[in-house]
Formats: structure tokens, C-alpha cells, sequence
């Protein structure tokens, strides 16, 4: 049998790649931003229900270690240690993600700004996604839109204070068969419009981000109160692909608990493996992270873009499939 | 009953929907960076042949259909169903109009087919890619143009029609595309 040897990627391809990185890295020179490196194997791992880590076991018997599914705990360790702006560019590994956009190891750019709010930030985004596809791809002005102001205008429901049959209404509307989700929960519903209906339907050829999303997703972002609350958090959308999510970050150790013991409480009701919180990031969080705002860009998928490829395994040297 | 979790979802795969047996043709993996993850999935349902999106939480189990394709001999057709033999075990099945459907059409015997089978039944027949039939009826054959340009119905011996060229003429053996329905060359 042949062994198929060779790269999922052109060496054109590559090429991209490495160019994109270079102008990474001077844009963040440019704007005196640090770049770090941090771990990634670590003795806690994210509590997110819907990200799954790698356990790697050691065969002496030590403490297993996780993959990191991004470097934010460590990074924000740093910004508490007072680091002041610091970007990362990195592997992060997240088990079970394969497909057309994804694969189980994916490269991403991370970057925190002190004193940042998410709309800043945002900015910022716009910026380097400018700077770095300049002469890739031409971009059509940027949107701006709410989480809400997206849902109406593309899926034509109110989303903050819509009732669970209400979306369920709107998913039949749209001709849409779903099959497993829980009917008591209102956030699966939500992303099934979002990734069904909203994402399909934003503009293609212009950045677009959506901002403020609904309280029950604030993951990681610091939450505003208001009538509906929302989640000081962002994702940048390009080309109809989710690119960067962004956040307003949390900075309250009691909260950023709370938030992982539920995380913890979900994963359990849902059968997924047990792991340990970060403790050290929440002593770090305790001690005191400065305000900042903090965003995760997928460098795989920028890659796409700029060399107009549709899938993943062609802008990777090797693929999930051909490791 | 043996299933497959959407993280085995591949095309090719057979599940059971709703009591069908189907085939996936597409699978996508849907995820938001925080959120839920999805498989939507493109399926052809095998007796229908129908085609169908569906979208399920990642995660889920879908029962598997017992569903094979196999490589079978055609016999004959007495009247209601065409037989066909696999040609190692000598095992016979046969199936009816609503089964072999278009195929019908394209069946001369002794030709190897594709005949899918559910839990051991045919539910549908796939004649081989190319088919040689005999003209049995057509307009006189126009000697020396070989251009191939405008052509004309011809009639096979499987009940066929097929658009030919002009010099082919009755009693000519013709090659045929199946999947296209479209002459390709004498034979």
C-alpha cells in the first residue's frame, strides 16, 4: 500500500502562512506589545462543557497533564504579574473538533490590552485583520452589529428574551431538522440559529463583529447589567467563518469560581470527564488582574482567507488525517 | 442494535431514519468557538432516493442500517421481479419494479450490477457505468456521416432510447453511459 507521505498543504500555501505570521509579529512590535510563551501542558484544564481537552497521561504513574485548548488562564496570569500588553501565537489542542474549519490541533493568536474595553479591542482586531490581508484579499467596510440586532435582523427573532418555544418556532420556520438538543435549555438553541441562520446570512466580504452576547455565553467576558444583561464579549466573522471571539475580561475571582463550578455541575450532568479548575489562575485573579480586554484569532482560518482556500487540511503542513 | 456517534459520520455511512435505511452523503462539523457543537448532514434515504438535510447535536448516536452494497449477477425477468445470483455464494434475490425502478432500462443479462440490500432484501439496483445494447429499432442509417452532429432515437434491446448518431443503423451494438443515459461509441 502507498503511504501517503506528503503535505495536505501547497508549498504556496505555506508560503502564506509564514508571511502572515511575519506581520503578526510586527504589527504587535509596532504597538509595543510583548510576545510570551506559556505552557502547553498543564495540570488543570478548561471547564468549558463544550471544549474537550487532551489528557496525556504520564506512564510513571505521575499527574496527568492537559493540552491547553488556549493559553488564557496563563496569559492572564502574566497580565497579573503585571506584564502590561503581551500577545501570544501558539498550538492549542481541542479533542474531537475535525472537520471542513477545524482541526483537533490548530494554531491561534492570542493578545490582551490593559485598560482595553471590548469595543477598543475590537478596533484593534480591525486593524491588524486590515494590515495582515492587505494585499490578499480586498475588505469591504466593517459592520458592527449587537448579538441582538444580528438575530433580528438575519433569523427575525428578538434572541435576549425570546422563550425556548419561541426559538424552537423560528428553527422549524427555517426549515431546519434537528435532532438531540435539550429542550429545557435556551443556549443550544440559540447557537443552532446562530450557526444555521445568522452566520450563514452576514455580510461576506467585509468584517463583521458581533458584540454584547447574551449573559448565558459570557464564558470568560465580564457581564453588564442592564435590562436584558449582556456579556461584555465579541466574535469577528469574515467570509461567512467565525475568526476571533473576544472579551471585556472578568476580573472577579468569586465570579470566575462561581462560573467554573457550574461549568463543572454541567459537565457533570452531561457525562463529560471530570477536570480540575485552574486554582493558580484564580489566586492570580485574586490577587488582582488589571482591566483589560483579551482576544483568540484563528490563525488556520486567516490563512484560508488570504489564500482563498475552503478547507482547513490546505492551509496546514499536515492535517489531523495525515499525522 | 449497533449505531454510530456523529464523531464516526463520514460519507458512505448508512443510519436508519425514521425506519429508512439512508446514506450520508455530506458531513459537516458546526461549531461555535463557545457553544454547541453540530453535525449537519446531506442524506440520500436509499428507498426513496430522496435527498435530506439534517442536523444533529454532536454527540448523539444514529442506529446503523444493515445496508450493503454487493455485487450481483442479472438473470432474467419473469414478468413482476428481475433476478439476480451473487456470483460466489449462487445466492438469488429478487426484486421488484418499484426497486429496480430507472435501472430496468439498462439490465442485460449476465451483467454484473450493484444491488443494494437492506437486512438481506434488494432496495435498489445500480446498472454497470457502461452497457452495451443492440439497436432493434432506429431510421435508416446515413452511410459516411460520421460527423456525429444532430443525431436520432434509436431503440435497444432492453427497451432503452437513446439518441445516436446518424450512421448508426438496426442490429448495431452500442455502447452507453448510464449515468448519463448517452451514446458513447459503437462497439
Amino acid at each position: 500500500m502507498m503511504v501517503d507521505w506528503r503535505p495536505s498543504a501547497s508549498s504556496a500555501t505555506l508560503v502564506i502562512r509564514a508571511r502572515l505570521l511575519q506581520r503578526i509579529r510586527a504589527f504587535f512590535q509596532a504597538r509595543d506589545v510583548l510576545e510570551v510563551e506559556t505552557p502547553l501542558l498543564s495540570r488543570a484544564a478548561a471547564t468549558d462543557p463544550h471544549i474537550e481537552s487532551f489528557l496525556v497521561q504520564d506512564p510513571l504513574g505521575g499527574t496527568p497533564r492537559y493540552l491547553h485548548t488556549s493559553p488564557e488562564f496563563a496569559m492572564k496570569r502574566l497580565l497579573a504579574a503585571g506584564s502590561g500588553s503581551i500577545y501570544q501565537v501558539c498550538k492549542v489542542f481541542r479533542q474531537g473538533e475535525a472537520g471542513r474549519r477545524h482541526n483537533p490541533e490548530f494554531s491561534m493568536l492570542e493578545w490582551y490590552r490593559p485598560g482595553f474595553n471590548h469595543l477598543q479591542l475590537m478596533a484593534e482586531v480591525d486593524d491588524l485583520l486590515r494590515e495582515l490581508l492587505d494585499d490578499y484579499l480586498p475588505l469591504a467596510d466593517t459592520s458592527r452589529l449587537t448579538y441582538r440586532e444580528a438575530f433580528q435582523r438575519y433569523a427575525g427573532i428578538e434572541p435576549l428574551m425570546a422563550s425556548i418555544p419561541e426559538l424552537q418556532a423560528t428553527v422549524r420556520q427555517q426549515g431546519i431538522d434537528i435532532t438531540g438538543l435539550d429542550q429545557q435549555q435556551k443556549d443550544p438553541w440559540l447557537d443552532l440559529l446562530m450557526t444555521h441562520v445568522v452566520e450563514p446570512a452576514l455580510p461576506q466580504d467585509g468584517p463583521v463583529f458581533i458584540y454584547d452576547y447574551p449573559a448565558s455565553q459570557a464564558a470568560l467576558a465580564r457581564i453588564r447589567q442592564g435590562s436584558p444583561q449582556v456579556a461584555e464579549r465579541f466574535e469577528l466573522y469574515l467570509g461567512g467563518m467565525e475568526l476571533a471571539n473576544g472579551f471585556h475580561e472578568l476580573t472577579d475571582a468569586a465570579e470566575q469560581r462561581q462560573r467554573f463550578t457550574v461549568d463543572l455541575a454541567s459537565r457533570e450532568a452531561s457525562r463529560l470527564a471530570c477536570v480540575p479548575m485552574d486554582e493558580r489562575f484564580l489566586a492570580a485573579l485574586e490577587s488582582g488582574l488589571p482591566a483589560c480586554a483579551g482576544v483568540a484569532l484563528g490563525i488556520d482560518r486567516l490563512v484560508m482567507l488570504a489564500a482563498g482556500v475552503k478547507s482547513i487540511s490546505e492551509v496546514i503542513a499536515f492535517d489531523d488525517e495525515h499525522t | 442494535m449497533a449505531s454510530y456517534s456523529t464523531n464516526e459520520f463520514r460519507s458512505g455511512l448508512k443510519i436508519l431514519i425514521d425506519g429508512d435505511p439512508c446514506s450520508i452523503i455530506e458531513n459537516e462539523f458546526v461549531k461555535p468557538g463557545k457553544g454547541q457543537a453540530f453535525n449537519r448532514v446531506k442524506i440520500r434515504n436509499l428507498k426513496t432516493g430522496r435527498v435530506l438535510e439534517k442536523t444533529y447535536k454532536s454527540g448523539e448516536s444514529v442506529e446503523a442500517a444493515d445496508v450493503m452494497d454487493t455485487d450481483m449477477q442479472y438473470l432474467y425477468n419473469d414478468g413482476e421481479a428481475w433476478h439476480f445470483m451473487h456470483p460466489e455464494t449462487f445466492e438469488q434475490v429478487a426484486a421488484d419494479a418499484n426497486v429496480v425502478a430507472d435501472a430496468a432500462k439498462w439490465l442485460k443479462e449476465q451483467d454484473t450490477c450493484v444491488v443494494t440490500l437492506w437486512n438481506g432484501l434488494p432496495i435498489s439496483v445500480t446498472p454497470p457505468n457502461h452497457v452495451i445494447l443492440t439497436v432493434t429499432e432506429t431510421d435508416p442509417g446515413v452511410r459516411g456521416d460520421t460527423s456525429g452532429g444532430g443525431g436520432k432515437p434509436a431503440t435497444c434491446d432492453t427497451g432503452a432510447v437513446v439518441r445516436v448518431p446518424l450512421f448508426v443503423d438496426i442490429g448495431d451494438q452500442i455502447k452507453v453511459d448510464t449515468r448519463t443515459g448517452e451514446y458513447v461509441s459503437r462497439a
